[in-house]
């Protein structure tokens, strides 16, 4: 996981999932947060190698899109987790 | 201080005019164009990039079948591909009305040597299973294609230039006039003075026909164009419709790009922008066709100026008032394809006072009753 | 006369004063902003508030923040707020607006936009690689998420975002490997005569600084050559600094070479620019109280010009009351004179933070060819060069046009002043010449919105 969480949350716990496997983040937590808490990037590029994790946190960059299960796309750091997304990095595992 | 004479002023620097410069710099001839802006930033470079010849009116055929042999050539000629691609064009119908106007048009087109291929709704839903339900048919020309628009007319000015031709940009040309033994062509510090003269200046062709008075009705034409950002690839065809409502292709790299209806122009300021309500319509009609563009974002939007005549052909061909002048402007929204043919057409008018190509339907012989168009700028 | 229709676009410390001062004046303007809950960037409210004491959340800046966030209590029910709505195009007089009820459109007589900054992006070798952030993007994560974008961070940039962030995170208790400002010692003390017009703000910077040396952080200047390293994520982070090669270990790397303002609404609001070679930014012109060169269309805070947050409160309430005196309402003259008066103070302390921070050239003129330029297409800095001279494109939109550079998601927010400056560079020509990325709506991505067809 990238991020580190320094300032511990008192909100309830939200479940979700990057690419079919459980994760925890806290509501209030962007989805990027949620993700990168838990996951060392966010997608893949793609016009080329390696993965991006976001850059701006403030919707301007847009390297944050990520997908759903279902195919739907948000930006990540300007959207909450919230319980049950279901959401896919690319990244391959083996 | 006694300038030079070409051989040819050339007003206009979209893809004709640069082809133009190009073909008759190889010829041997000396060129001048003169561009308002960058060569290439009006219709040339703002259209929707579509390469086609199915769907145009039938006395275009042979023109567009001689460009279309260019567009293969443009490596050769201008030093890039320009990202033309030969995906094959397919024109929708959404009811049956549409669709026998496709099968009319494909009878129609095979008489004037355009093969097209017609299908129907499960032949539709077997090829092309990401097209909307809405669809009932599609017609084929297996060798149309789409390219980069920005790209063209300077690979075309750069090869010009290459050749010995002088493109002057941001030289906009305020009057011109015969003066007996010369055109001569007002662009302030870049001014010139030519032996020939050839007017592709667009949706501003009308105006300079006027100075020769044979002005032309001619209005601006801004296409509202919209992109995606990038999406897996998946519209392996450039796509139109009947009626021509909506069209969409995907580049390469993903973005679809799709257009439809008119966005706003001032032409005599200058200034033209898309419409958000005219998008938001193309949108919809995107989505009836492609419904996977559901969960796409659109990251750009828009239009440019190109110039339509009330019968939506061009005008072609030499001057009816003026030996030495020839014409090509007002492509009504479908030039880009032409514009490679359009240089050497236009070449051969100036060198050769004739071309093997059929432009007599085009002669500005056919407004000479109609009243000229007002004043742009 | 009936009442006028005024939109402030932006709810950050500028578009918040305008808001007050118009409601004042008994004005319901319509305030458009993408966040859920007033602030801007600088006063960043988190998702859920939870329970953080503003002293915690914006440090020194506490009182001003507090204050900022009371005015939308104090306004309800007199502004029309419309919260996480985007405003994307601007045309006739009207704007197309995106919130959570989907599409609508606000027609106005005035406008104030208040569009705010972003972070300046200047792209280096593995300046992609995940783990690198922007500067105020490190801030935001702390501030508004509590978490830190690594575990051992380096700070990497210009301006006084970079003591200020490495401070924040360094009273967070997160390891900070190093601070990096890649200009040079010198230029501080250039500064510091102007900086001294505002003595309390000069010593807060001073006072991040030496708390960064007290807990020994290593702090380097003139820093050259920044690039990041790591399989796939930050490593390690090697750079120049006096002359000798070092090389820091970090998981992440806050990085960013100032602020750049937010100007596509103003160009699609018809606004006529002016590049001013002191800021190397293209604005829009504006007189003294935030008139734009279009009636009835005013620029306050950041959006218009970097300033700071003070000078925004201050200008989104200036602009406020240029509008009403154009309406041919009454207004207070003489608290718009002190406004201004006030600003031009301001500015002095600007230019002196600006000869404190002088733009870093060295990361235009020693960018390899290789190194990603535009990460939303992927385009090296050398394909860029070669336009520039081979296809004769000095301009940034012909360049657009030919490479890709800012035709991506971020429509040219973090290329596109990299790619002025590269273009300038390799051309030999002066800065203002490349011009700068016109705007197309939309001014951000946007979803499919299918009108209704008739």
């Amino acid at each position: 996981m990238q991020f580190a969480r320094v300032k511990p949350r008192a909100s309830a716990e939200v479940a979700f999932t990057i690419d079919s496997r459980p994760a925890r983040a806290r509501v209030g937590d962007t989805l990027m947060t949620a993700m990168l808490l838990n996951a060392p990037a966010l997608r893949r590029f793609e016009f080329g190698e390696g993965a991006r994790a976001g850059f701006c946190l403030m919707g301007a960059c847009q390297d944050c899109f990520v997908a759903f299960v279902d195919g739907s796309r948000v930006r990540a750091c300007t959207t909450l987790v919230s319980e049950g997304m279901a959401v896919l990095t690319g990244a391959s595992d083996g | 201080m006694s300038a030079p004479v070409f051989d040819v002023a050339i007003i206009g620097g979209g893809t004709a005019g640069c082809a133009a410069a190009l073909a008759l710099r190889q010829r041997g001839m000396s060129v001048v164009l003169l561009e308002k802006g960058a060569c290439g930033a009006m219709a040339s470079g703002t259209n929707f990039g579509g390469v086609r010849r199915q769907g145009r009116d039938v006395r275009e055929m042979p023109l567009a079948t001689r460009s279309r042999a260019l567009w293969d050539r443009l490596p050769a000629v201008v030093g890039e591909d320009c990202e033309f691609r030969a995906t094959g064009h397919i024109k929708l119908a959404r009811d049956e009305a549409e669709m026998a106007e496709l099968e009319r048009y494909a009878r129609e087109a095979r008489d004037h040597g355009l093969e097209l291929s017609v299908v129907g709704g499960n032949a539709v839903r077997a090829l092309y299973p990401w097209l909307g339900p809405k669809v009932v048919g599609a017609s084929l020309c297996a060798d149309d294609g789409q390219a980069n628009p920005r790209l063209v007319a300077p690979a075309y000015a750069r090869a010009a230039r290459a050749a010995g031709a002088e493109i002057r940009e941001f030289a906009k040309v305020e009057g011109a006039r015969w003066t007996g033994s010369c055109f001569e062509v007002d662009a302030g510090p870049a001014s010139a003075r030519a032996r020939r003269l050839v007017n592709v200046a667009g949706l501003w062709g009308g105006e300079v026909a006027g100075w020769f008075g044979e002005g032309v009705p001619i209005r601006p034409l801004c296409p509202n164009m919209v992109v995606t950002e990038p999406l897996p690839y998946f519209i392996d065809r450039s796509i139109g419709v009947c009626g021509g409502n909506v069209y969409a292709r995907q580049v390469e790299r993903g973005n679809v790009i799709f257009g439809g209806g008119r966005g706003w122009g001032d032409a005599q300021a200058g200034l033209s922008r898309p419409r958000a309500d005219v998008a938001r319509d193309a949108m919809a009609r995107a989505l009836e066709i492609l419904p996977q563009l559901r969960d796409a974002r659109i990251i750009r939007t828009w239009t440019g100026f190109d110039g339509e005549m009330p019968d939506e052909i061009p005008v072609i061909g030499p001057s009816l008032s003026t030996p030495g002048l020839v014409h090509a402007f007002g492509f009504s929204g479908h030039g880009f394809q032409l514009g490679p043919a359009m240089g050497e057409i236009l070449a051969e008018l100036v060198d050769d006072g004739r071309t093997p190509s059929p432009v007599e339907p085009f002669s500005i012989g056919r407004f000479a009753s109609a009243p000229p168009a007002p004043r742009l700028t | 006369m009936a009442e006028p229709r005024v939109v402030v676009v932006g709810a950050g410390p500028a578009g918040m004063r305008a808001c007050a001062a118009l409601a004042e004046a008994g004005l319901r303007p319509v305030l458009v902003d993408e966040a859920a809950r007033p602030g801007g960037r600088i006063y960043q409210q988190p998702p859920d508030g939870a329970g953080r004491p503003a002293r915690e959340l914006y440090g020194l800046e506490a009182a001003k923040a507090t204050r900022i966030h009371a005015l939308a209590p104090a306004l309800a029910g007199r502004i029309d707020h419309r919260a996480e709505t985007l405003a994307w195009n601007c045309f006739a007089d009207a704007l197309d607006l995106l919130g959570p009820g989907g599409p609508s459109r606000v027609e106005f007589d005035a406008l104030v936009l208040a569009t705010g900054a972003t972070d300046l992006a200047l792209p280096f070798p593995g300046w992609t690689l995940p783990g690198v952030y922007a500067l105020g993007g490190a801030q935001i994560a702390l501030k508004a998420q509590g978490c830190a974008i690594g575990r051992r961070v380096a700070f990497l940039g210009a301006g006084p975002l970079l003591p200020l962030v490495a401070c924040q995170y360094l009273e967070a208790g997160v390891a900070v490997a190093a601070v990096l400002d890649a200009t040079p010692f010198l230029a501080k003390l250039r500064g510091l005569p102007r900086m001294l017009s505002a003595p309390a703000t000069l010593a807060k910077g001073m006072l991040y600084v030496a708390r960064l040396r007290r807990a020994g952080v290593p702090i380097f200047f003139d820093v050259r050559r920044p690039r990041v390293e790591g399989r796939g994520r930050v490593e390690r982070l090697r750079f120049e600094a006096g002359g000798v090669e070092r090389e820091v270990a970090c998981d992440a790397l806050g990085a960013s070479f100032g602020l750049r303002s937010e100007t596509q609404l103003a160009d699609l609001a018809g606004c006529r620019f002016e590049f001013d070679p002191r800021t190397r930014q293209h604005v829009p012109a504006r007189d003294a109280a935030g008139r734009s060169s279009r009636r009835h269309v005013y620029v306050a805070g950041d959006g218009a010009g970097i300033g700071g947050a003070d000078a925004a409160e201050l200008a989104g309430e200036r602009a406020a009351l240029a509008l009403l005196e154009d309406l041919g309402l009454s207004f207070d003259a003489n608290r718009a004179a002190w406004l201004e008066g006030s600003l031009a103070r301001l500015d002095v302390f600007r230019r002196g933070l600006e000869a404190a921070y002088p733009f870093p050239e060295h990361m235009v003129r020693d960018l390899d060819d290789a190194t990603m330029l535009c990460r939303c297409e992927g385009i090296s800095a050398g394909a860029l060069r070669e336009a520039a001279i081979a296809k004769d494109a000095g301009e940034v939109n012909r360049a657009k046009a030919f490479t890709r550079v800012g035709m991506g998601r971020c429509q040219g927010r973090m290329c596109g002043r990299a790619a002025a400056e590269v273009l300038a560079m390799a051309r030999g020509e002066a800065l203002g010449q490349a011009g700068r990325l016109r705007a197309q709506p939309p001014v951000k991505p946007i979803p499919m919105l299918p009108g209704v067809l008739s």
